[in-house]
């Protein structure tokens, strides 16, 4: 009776693969990675020569590099040819039909932290109805941004429709060569966003909003080029707070900025992948390459990036500053908790005169979770005059867990002010005795000593997002204590 | 409102009281005193519910329910407030903002409405006048950067503020000098009220000149040896602790 069940079901799953190959003829490649496979990707998107050329030769390169592993994590070894490089989005016959089928413990994580119901929805990649409230809402959005003169809009379609600007940025401030999960970006990667700033406008809403309801499925090997022009400003906020839908292992994104004269591009970032089971299974291994250049003169760049998720995170959002009197910035939480594992931090490169950079990076571990800043400050001998200042602080909670710094610092010019102060401390029995004492539970203690720990960075985020931040946190840490 | 009968404790392996005996009615103010190393600061602890004190026999009542079975927040939430010898700093916490969240979780525990920030200020404007702290304190981190004056009198401000049944004052006079000490001392006397008891725990006298006790207790070797009136605490200043001791002993 049951070989017999396992027949049919042998059968039914046979004639299931058999429709899906149908499928995968015009929307998937196999797993595997060579030149065929790239050609086929640049030809499924159209794309022109020059950039087929351009993704031939970061493949090639790429195969030559080895595996980085000075970061202090411990990696399982990646088979690059198990992975499919190419999927168009997911059909709606696989996706939960309605919230019912959603798993309650991601369901209960968007109850508190105060997610409508309709993003619930498209978060947890329920198939609802192409048309719904919020694709009127992008309408409104993009009107706006056309007004003003922004483009915003996928990389492909930035590619069909923008080439020569895509063109003349494009790897400018990261390599197809930088390094092998950039290398590896350059040469598979599908989709992301594209922002384009011309000169003296400012950016008329934080592209964060828009983000939210229409950008999520970018996919695995996501791009992304922010332009901003002499005189614009732009703010844009990635990612969600709310722990997506995700089956992909690997993610290995690149981010390019790009600052004129005068320009101010603010880049947040909340992160709240997968980060694995209680007992470290699964989760997404989280490799990203962001950069940004002060061009011109008097530029801004701005990072803030709120860490919560991924098993493994490997990222180090940094700033160039070529232009004289030019700023960067790099604002940092990173939590670790369960057995998530982080390496992350920034690079200040001073070449302009008189650039100024800040760096203020908040580590917290628990669990079993290990955590550790890694960052360099070079300046180069033009930069006369250069400022640094750097506060790396790390918070552990409970035993298990670890904190570590890697600051480097490079300085090649005597006219150079560099600070660097550091502190490690730890959520001590005495301070959760302390507030439990006076009534607050101990679950509200630890959430309340992280947010003050936490401050200085959720300072640095659009409004909205730093209560959603401040929640997260909250969300992250549960179990944490106890 | 406090019944305490046998009490025994051990922290570290080490057995610390051993077999206390103590009833606090309400309206009452008792002081503990007793040479260092006697256990005040262990019952106070005990009673506010700090973890690594291991109860080993007795029981502790309050207000007819066990005390020791609570956890310390709820302990707290109840209306048992313990003034910290060494009051901790925790760094980033905004003062005023976690007296408000200590408020409000005793309020949604007693069932009644949570103080929205208006009303919340206007009391905390004046209760911190009881203890002459400086207002720009409430803006600060958690005991960060306090003095030792400021954080005694930070304590006797939260507990102004929370109101609690029962008040456990860990040698709060210790590190006070003469000006702090009668601020504290007329915060904790404008405190006293027919429905709240109070237990001082105080190894000198001097706190005893300004609030005036019921009763005192002389806390040896983890029992209580001696209970009398005021007096006794006098007595105890000019001869010492050792002849209660010895008076113990023989008897």
């Amino acid at each position: 009776m049951s070989t017999r069940n396992e027949e049919v079901d042998k059968l039914v799953r046979r004639e299931y693969a058999a429709g899906f190959i149908t499928d995968v003829e015009s929307d998937t490649l196999p797993p595997g990675l060579d030149d065929d496979v790239i050609r086929a990707i640049s030809a499924k998107k159209n794309e022109p020569a020059w950039l087929l050329e351009w993704r031939l030769s970061a493949f090639h390169h790429w195969q030559t590099m080895p595996t980085p592993n000075w970061a202090h994590l411990r990696i399982e070894p990646i088979d690059y040819q198990a992975i499919s490089y190419f999927s168009a989005p997911k059909s709606k016959k696989d996706a939960p039909k309605s919230l019912d089928e959603v798993d309650p413990k991601l369901l209960e994580t968007y109850a508190k932290l105060g997610i409508p119901l309709r993003e619930q929805e498209m978060l947890a990649g329920v198939a609802v109805d192409a048309v719904f409230d919020s694709v009127s809402v992008a309408t409104t959005f993009k009107g706006k941004l056309k007004d003003a003169g922004v483009i915003f809009c996928s990389f492909s379609d930035a590619v069909r429709d923008y080439p020569e600007i895509v063109q003349q940025y494009l790897g400018t401030v990261v390599p197809p060569g930088d390094n092998y999960f950039a290398a590896l970006n350059s040469a598979v990667f599908t989709d992301g966003s594209f922002v384009f700033v011309p000169k003296g406008v400012r950016c008329p809403m934080e592209l964060s909003t828009y983000f939210r309801i229409n950008a999520m499925n970018t996919g695995q090997f996501e791009r992304t080029l922010i332009v901003a022009e002499e005189r614009a400003t732009v703010s844009y906020l990635e990612g969600c707070t709310a722990p997506m839908r995700d089956e992909n292992q690997l993610h290995a994104a690149v981010v390019e900025l790009v600052a004129l004269d005068d320009a101010y591009i603010k880049y947040s970032t909340v992160q709240n992948w997968y980060p694995g089971d209680e007992n470290g299974i699964g989760g997404i291994y989280n490799f990203v390459t962001k950069r940004g250049e002060c061009r011109g003169p008097r530029s801004k760049i701005s990072w803030t990036q709120v860490e919560t998720g991924s098993a493994i995170t490997w990222k180090y959002p940094s700033c160039v500053l070529t232009g004289d009197d030019s700023t960067g910035e790099f604002y940092s939480v990173a939590l670790t908790n369960n057995w998530q594992q982080a390496d992350t931090g920034t690079k200040m490169i001073h070449i302009g005169r008189n650039t100024k950079s800040t760096i203020v990076s908040k580590g917290i571990s628990a669990g079993h979770g290990q955590n550790a800043y890694r960052g360099l400050v070079k300046v180069l001998p033009s930069a006369e005059g250069a400022r640094n200042y750097t506060q790396c602080d790390s918070l552990l909670i409970g035993k298990l867990c670890g904190a570590h710094t890697f600051p480097y610092i490079e300085v090649k010019t005597p006219h150079a002010v560099v600070e660097h102060e550091a502190s490690t401390s730890k959520i001590s029995d005495e301070q959760l005795f302390y507030c439990r004492q006076r009534g607050v539970s101990e679950e509200d203690a630890v959430n309340m000593i992280v947010n003050g720990f936490c401050k200085d960075v959720f300072r640095e985020l659009p409004m909205e997002f730093a209560v959603e931040a401040q929640k997260l946190l909250g969300v992250s840490l549960e179990g944490a204590v106890g | 409102m406090l019944k305490i009968e046998n009490l025994k404790v051990r922290v570290a392996g080490q057995e610390i009281l051993k077999g206390l005996d103590l009833e606090v009615n309400a309206g009452e103010v008792h002081a503990i005193m007793g040479p260092n190393g006697s256990g005040k600061s262990t019952l106070a602890h005990v009673l506010a519910g700090r973890p690594g004190y291991e109860v080993t026999g007795g029981s502790a009542l309050y207000e007819g329910r066990d005390l020791l079975a609570m956890a310390p927040e709820e302990r707290a939430r109840e209306g048992v407030f313990l003034a910290f010898q060494y009051p901790v700093e925790i760094p980033g916490v905004n003062n005023v903002y976690f007296l408000k969240a200590a408020i409000n979780a005793v309020r949604r525990h007693r069932g009644e409405q949570e103080l929205d920030a208006m009303d919340f200020l206007a009391l905390v404007k004046e209760r911190i006048k009881l203890v002459e702290l400086d207002e720009s304190l409430l803006n600060r981190s958690i005991n960060e950067g306090f003095s030792g004056g400021e954080k005694k009198r930070n304590e006797i401000f939260q507990m102004a503020v929370l109101e609690p049944k029962l008040a456990l004052l860990d040698e709060t006079d210790s590190g006070l000098d003469i000006d702090a000490l009668r601020v504290v001392a007329a915060g904790i006397n404008a405190l006293r009220s027919p429905d709240r008891a109070m237990v001082l725990v105080t190894h000198y006298q001097r706190l005893l000149d300004y609030v005036k006790p019921d009763v005192v207790h002389v806390l040896s070797a983890g029992r209580i040896v001696k209970s009398g009136p005021p007096e006794l605490a006098k007595e105890l200043e000019t001869r010492g602790y050792d002849w209660v001791v010895q008076e113990a002993r023989s008897a």
